[in-house]
């Protein structure tokens, strides 16, 4: 019988347990991300409503970013500040900078065309054109000066393949898009998206109309996505945040409160009021 | 009405659940021990018997704590609480074997084995009995500093233990036709200090809550 008493660990203390989690944590943020948008301070205001205030937050590239926040929190603001969607709006005004892939997205040499070609956007409602499934893929690229059948056809396929929907739909893109069912409509536009060719691709509550099973197509085929671009989604539900995204941000009344991995947020927030909204407490 | 009232009712519940099961499961080591010096086989023998309600009070909780989080989806401290539960819960439960060990030590015994039961094995299990109130403090109220106190309350548990076995030890030189009997007593006292080593496992299922980071106090 052996008594191994001197062989217990001496016990640690609090501050042992704070700095190592400290550390664990800058070994998160310590890895090397491009970003695909940088955005400083800025500052937007519906007339005289301020909607967003001082958002520092950078999107990575090839990645999927989500944005959570009570309704009226700015999170489609910022969304659509991205591409310059806000600016249809006439009373909007911002400060501060956007700048993709380095250029300032605000400066007037840069086209606005350009811009959203780059970055592409899916709304919250399937809004397909009252065209035939091959007509609304196809419709981006024609834009752009694409004519030859064979180009098309194939820009056709790609794009709906990679939208996961070919298989569902090869024998019925001639059918318009408004017969298909709601999870249908949705990734014919997410085809229509990826058309153009884009580098982002920005998501408004792209499933809150449809169905589970749907919804759960959309969240595979955000995985998918991702390994070609860069992801933004702005989601009412914070399961989907959880499952889908690699970073999560929490804005709040037009500030952001917390821009984390999505582990770390989802399981150790570092601010209160994020962890009273995603646990349900507000909001 | 308080957003997900129904939520914190359930959770509630469920301290309020893991809060009796520790009684439960103090008052066995309590019996257990009472018997031993008493050598009341038969007594030993219900201790062996009620360890099933003990064990049935245990399924109960994680149940109800799995059936939660698939209804609920909770995350971040709200998940912490329910997993910690299920934890806790195999430790108290894995605690009332050790109490069931004493009382087949008791059995082992018999009721004329002629030798002293050592007055540290009581001593002992006392302070293991304060360690579980003060674990279920520390859980009740999410206080990391009264889990903290455990490690200190483990390691007089454990400088008990190598007195016991010392001693015992020593006692087999002397009454060598009474190893059986004293190895009972040795068993015994190992069997409390794992029962005082799942509350050390508790405070840390404490600080886990309560940080979010795993952390060792054995």
């Amino acid at each position: 019988m052996t008594v191994k008493l001197d062989e217990r660990k001496d016990m640690k203390t609090t501050t042992n347990i704070e700095s190592r989690t400290k550390e664990d944590h800058q070994k998160k943020t310590a890895v090397e991300e491009s970003e695909v948008f940088q955005v400083s301070d800025l500052n937007l205001w519906y007339g005289s409503d301020q909607a967003l205030y001082k958002i520092n937050m950078a999107i990575p590239e090839k990645r999927v970013t989500a944005i959570i926040g009570p309704s009226g929190c700015g999170k489609s603001t910022y969304l659509k500040a991205l591409n310059r969607m806000v600016e249809m709006i006439p009373i909007v005004k911002t400060s501060g900078t956007i700048k993709y892939r380095d250029k300032n997205i605000y400066e007037d040499k840069f086209h606005v065309e350009e811009l959203r070609a780059k970055v592409g956007m899916v709304f919250q409602k399937p809004n397909p054109f009252p065209k035939s499934v091959y007509d609304n893929v196809a419709y981006g690229p024609r834009v752009h000066g694409i004519k030859k059948k064979a180009i098309l056809d194939e820009i056709v396929e790609k794009s709906l393949r990679d939208a996961a929907i070919w298989d569902e739909l090869k024998d019925r893109l001639d059918e318009n898009a408004y017969g298909l069912s709601g999870g249908q409509q949705q990734r014919v536009c997410i085809a229509r998206a990826l058309a153009v060719e884009p580098d982002v691709i920005l998501m408004d509550e792209p499933t809150s109309a449809l169905d589970p099973i749907s919804t759960l197509k959309v969240e595979e085929l955000v995985q998918e996505l991702k390994k070609k671009y860069s992801i933004v989604i702005v989601t009412h539900n914070m399961q989907q945040a959880a499952r889908i995204s690699d970073k999560t941000a929490f804005f709040l009344n037009g500030e952001l409160i917390e821009f984390a991995e999505t582990d770390e947020l989802f399981q150790n927030p570092s601010d209160k009021r994020t962890e009273d909204y995603i646990t349900g407490r507000f909001g | 009405m308080p957003i997900r009232a129904q939520f914190d009712e359930e959770l509630l519940s469920i301290k309020d659940q893991l809060k009796q099961l520790s009684l439960d499961v103090k008052e066995s080591l309590d019996t257990a021990i009472h018997v031993l010096y008493q050598g009341d086989v038969d007594k030993a023998r219900q201790i062996m018997e009620d360890d099933a309600f003990i064990d049935a009070k245990e399924e109960q909780i994680n149940e109800e704590a799995i059936l939660t989080i698939a209804k609920q989806q909770p995350v971040a401290t709200d998940l912490r609480r329910l997993i910690v539960a299920i934890k806790i819960s195999s430790d108290l439960e894995r605690m009332a074997d050790h109490s069931t060990n004493v009382a087949k030590a008791t059995i082992h015994l018999g009721s004329n084995h002629g030798i002293e039961i050592n007055p540290d094995l009581r001593e002992m299990a006392v302070l293991a009995m304060d360690m579980v109130d003060l674990a279920i403090k520390a859980f009740e109220h999410e206080d990391i500093s009264l889990a903290q106190k455990l490690a200190e309350m483990d390691d007089e548990v454990d400088a008990l233990y190598g007195k016991i076995v010392r001693e015992l030890l020593e006692l087999t030189a002397v009454n060598p036709e009474q190893i059986q009997h004293i190895m009972q007593m040795a068993y015994t006292a190992r069997y409390i200090e794992r029962f005082a080593d799942h509350i050390t496992n508790i405070g840390e299922s404490v600080f886990y809550l309560v940080k979010g980071r795993t952390y060792g106090l054995n």
